[in-house]
């Protein structure tokens, strides 16, 4: 089987690195345009892994952690944040939500796969 | 990375310009709702972002002061004054410059980054300065570097969870496995802590590890891999060689990391840990005096969802798509030619079906070139910029405002449309809108107004641009044509007549060649970008109060309604849009005048016949007299004209078959067509045809007398 990653991002540019990059190292790749959709999209792609954008129009990323940690799903799927805003209380914040860790933006493949590795032990 | 992947980026970034744009027109507009604000944010920020993956560095440098000063806007640091929003929008062209450069080469104007960066730090704390953004960041400490020849170390790790860490997520076995990677590891689990059964907190943390890894990697690649717990463990890590030092080390580590949520920073690496500058240190601004109302508490807006599904196509499929679709309504024409033909006594069931296959076969037609309708939004929010470059060279001020934006027109049509929108705008604001202070001697607001529309009008779009400035000077114009040979000296013009002479070759009223709209083009030039679409250029005019220029186009450029004709036994196509009437002429409504030019007399109004064979050379103006069919047509300067031809067949929808790179420039002829019978047709261009004409050439120096025939 294999990892199965969700990706929600508002940028058409970073999803397709992330898409690039996650497939040829051998993730399944699922992705969302926004906050929103990428809640309503996770019970149906039941994803291994959820990397989110911290900026987006609808749902932000802060949302996105806030709602799959909450009641309703309750999950603790492992959630990283992928964020240019690496000041210290951006990820701070980010973990008081329940975030499981983060990528910096602009990432490489490496760091990128590395930090997936941290969450879900897949050796990709 | 990968071409493609940086294609898209330039592609989105493309929209996010737009978005920008729009969102900073909606500002300038007075609009200042947090989400608009919000969404320029959010432009600005995902072009920072993508540009830092592809390295960038002058993008993303820009980018981040941009982002930066409007995050203080966002935040409601910094006030919406108009200063800042002009400054903001050249910013904003700077930065589509900033894209255009980033996938094109070349480079921008250094200078002009300058000031712009210097006017945007204007509005940053000092000690933003200190916070470099660094593009090239790529995750810092936690890239774990191969080191080859560093020799093996043994590290003593002790990682205690916090119960905290199991909200997020993190599960100690992946560190391990991560850990793993590095070298050889030993895991040994300490249970130590557990207490009884009885007395252990379900979301309590009671296990501990001992780890041993031997390994190559540094220090820091160790602490990377433990880079998401920080701070929701007990950890240290000691390596062998520094044994001595074990004990100091475990005490300030599990003072830097032992206790969650503590605010004081462990020592970590990372580049970007500088202090937050918007939060840490409030601003004064130099505009802080004028209190301006900047938040709405109209959140509804922010509960919108986002745009509709949409697919991103080729654009090549497209257009294979309609290139199968005009064969499809050609060979309709050419099935419905052939059942006509067949002897068959009751076809009435096939004329039937015939017909519903014609109507899908529209149906699929106006589908198509749906797909390919695009609203002309993007072009027009493009020119508020140039308005904008222009008045500031021109030391003017105008600003445009735009309607209909939402009219869908064919993406060929948009792309082509630029040029000559940015010619007739620079025009406007060049020589239509007058300086500041003269327009307060004339009574009108300082500010010039150039109101950019479109808008669909029986099957063709209309896009008119009109200015409240002084007008066209005719007088003036008149004189230049004179002087220039364009007209003789004591031509008789009406207005209009003299309006349109702008739009003749080797026109142009610029007194000295300004660096604007003076660049050796001239109107004519705009004239011919727009015939080549198949549209029509007008120019009206009142002297005082502006100009309006008013461009018409089809809806399409590959199929449309056509009258089909015959002319000396050619079969031949007339764009339906052109005519006005078609009538059967009799001898007592010819009128000769002059040697060969004659005239068609309808209810009392005298139009000069335009003799189609004879414009086409097909036919000696001299030989038959004029056949019977009169088509009248109006020009784009509202003249009319009667064009002759033998007969009308039908009216049908023809595809376009462009005529480019098969032969040269025909006069007259505009396109060919393939009719239902397989034949070629020649889609005649009434304009130039009438202009050959000998008939209104008399007719135009003559019209005053005619008129007194008329009368």
């Amino acid at each position: 089987m294999k990892t199965k990653v969700l990706a929600i991002d508002d940028s058409r540019t970073i999803r397709n690195l992330l898409a690039a990059t996650l497939e040829e190292a051998g993730f399944e790749y699922h992705c969302a345009v926004d906050g929103r959709e990428g809640v309503d999209m996770y019970d149906d792609v039941a994803p291994d892994v959820v990397i989110t954008d911290i900026n987006m129009p609808n749902l932000d990323g802060f949302g996105v952690i806030e709602e799959l940690r909450g009641d309703g799903i309750n999950s603790k799927v492992p959630i990283l944040v992928l964020t240019t805003e690496s000041a210290p209380e951006m990820k701070a914040r980010a973990r008081d939500a329940g975030a499981t860790g983060w990528i910096t933006k602009p990432f490489d493949d490496q760091s990128l796969i590395f930090a997936l590795k941290r969450v879900t032990g897949a050796v990709a | 990375m990968s071409g493609s992947i940086q294609d898209t980026f330039f592609e989105e970034c493309e929209e996010l310009l737009e978005a920008m744009d729009e969102g900073l027109t909606a500002i300038e507009g007075g609009d200042h709702d947090p989400e608009v604000v919000n969404a320029v944010f959010r432009a600005v920020h995902s072009i920072k972002g993508g540009a830092g993956a592809f390295g960038l560095d002058e993008l993303v440098a820009f980018a981040h002061k941009f982002e930066t000063v409007f995050d203080e806007v966002r935040s409601n640091k910094l006030e919406l004054d108009t200063k800042l929003i002009q400054l903001l929008l050249r910013c904003s062209d700077h930065l589509a410059d900033l894209v255009t450069v980033s996938r094109d080469g070349g480079s921008v104007d250094e200078e002009h980054n300058d000031v712009l960066i210097a006017g945007l730090e204007e509005y940053l704390d000092e000690e933003e300065e200190d916070l470099t953004f660094e593009p090239m960041g790529l995750g810092g400490p936690s890239v774990p570097l191969p080191l080859a020849a560093e020799e093996e170390k043994s590290y003593e790790i002790r990682f205690r969870p916090l119960k905290e860490m199991f909200g997020t997520g993190n599960e100690p076995f992946f560190l391990f496995q991560a850990l793993s990677e590095l070298g050889t590891l030993e895991v040994v689990l300490d249970e130590t802590e557990l207490p009884g059964f009885d007395a252990m907190a379900m979301d309590d943390s009671y296990l501990a590890w001992n780890l041993t890894l031997t390994t190559t990697e540094p220090k820091s690649a160790v602490e990377a891999v433990f880079e998401f717990v920080e701070g929701l463990c007990e950890l240290s890590i000691a390596s062998d060689k520094d044994a001595e030092e074990e004990a100091a080390a475990l005490a300030a580590l599990n003072a830097a990391f032992g206790v969650p949520g503590d605010s004081a920073e462990p020592e970590t690496p990372a580049p970007f840990d500088a202090p937050a500058p918007a939060e840490a240190t409030p601003m004064a601004t130099p505009q802080a005096t004028e209190k301006v109302e900047t938040v709405k508490p109209e959140s509804n807006k922010s509960e919108q969802r986002g745009p509709k599904p949409t697919l991103r196509v080729d654009l090549e499929r497209v257009d294979r798509l309609i290139n199968a679709v005009g064969e499809l309504i050609i060979n309709h024409s050419m099935l419905a030619q052939q059942i006509a033909n067949l002897d068959v006594a009751d076809l009435r069931d096939v004329e039937t079906e015939l017909e519903g296959f014609k109507n899908l076969a529209r149906d699929i037609q106006e589908g198509v070139m749906s797909i390919r309708a695009q609203p002309v939004k993007p072009l027009f929010q493009r020119m508020a910029r140039i308005v904008r470059e222009a008045s500031s060279a021109t030391e003017k001020t105008a600003k445009l405002i735009t309607e209909g934006e939402n009219t869908e027109v064919d993406k060929t049509v948009i792309e082509r449309l630029s040029d000559p929108l940015t010619h007739i705008l620079r025009n406007a604001v060049d020589h239509g809108i007058e300086k500041p202070e003269d327009r307060e001697a004339a009574g009108k607001n300082r500010t010039g107004e150039i109101r950019l529309s479109a808008s669909h009008r029986s099957g063709s779009v209309c896009i008119e641009i009109k200015d409240n400035g002084a007008g066209i000077n005719r007088p003036r114009v008149k004189q230049i044509a004179i002087e220039k040979g364009l007209i003789p000296e004591n031509a008789d013009l009406t207005d209009a007549e003299i309006d349109n002479l702008l739009f003749l070759p080797g026109f142009s009223t610029a007194k000295e060649v300004s660096n604007l709209s003076g660049r050796g083009v001239g109107m004519d030039v705009v004239k011919n970008a727009v015939t080549a679409l198949g549209g029509r250029i007008n120019v009206s005019s009142t002297p005082g109060k502006g100009s309006t220029f008013t461009i018409i186009l089809p809806l399409t450029l590959a199929v449309m309604d056509g009258m089909v004709v015959s002319v000396a036994d050619q079969t031949m196509v007339v764009p339906i849009t052109s005519i006005i009437e078609t009538m059967r002429g009799s001898d007592d409504m010819i009128n000769s005048l002059g040697a060969d030019g004659t005239l068609l007399s309808i209810r009392g109004n005298f139009v000069p016949i335009c003799d189609v064979a004879g414009a086409l050379g097909l036919r000696k103006p001299e030989g038959d007299k004029p056949p019977g069919v009169y088509l009248l047509v109006e020009t784009e300067t509202g003249q009319r004209s009667a064009l002759a031809v033998d007969d009308i067949h039908d009216q049908r929808q023809v595809v376009i078959k462009s005529l480019d790179g098969v032969c040269g420039n025909i006069p007259g002829v505009a396109a060919a067509t393939i009719l239902g019978d397989g034949k070629i047709a020649m889609i005649l261009d009434s304009e130039s045809i009438i202009a050959a004409s000998p008939t209104s050439a008399t007719f135009d120096s003559d019209r005053r007398m005619s008129n007194a025939i008329a009368s």
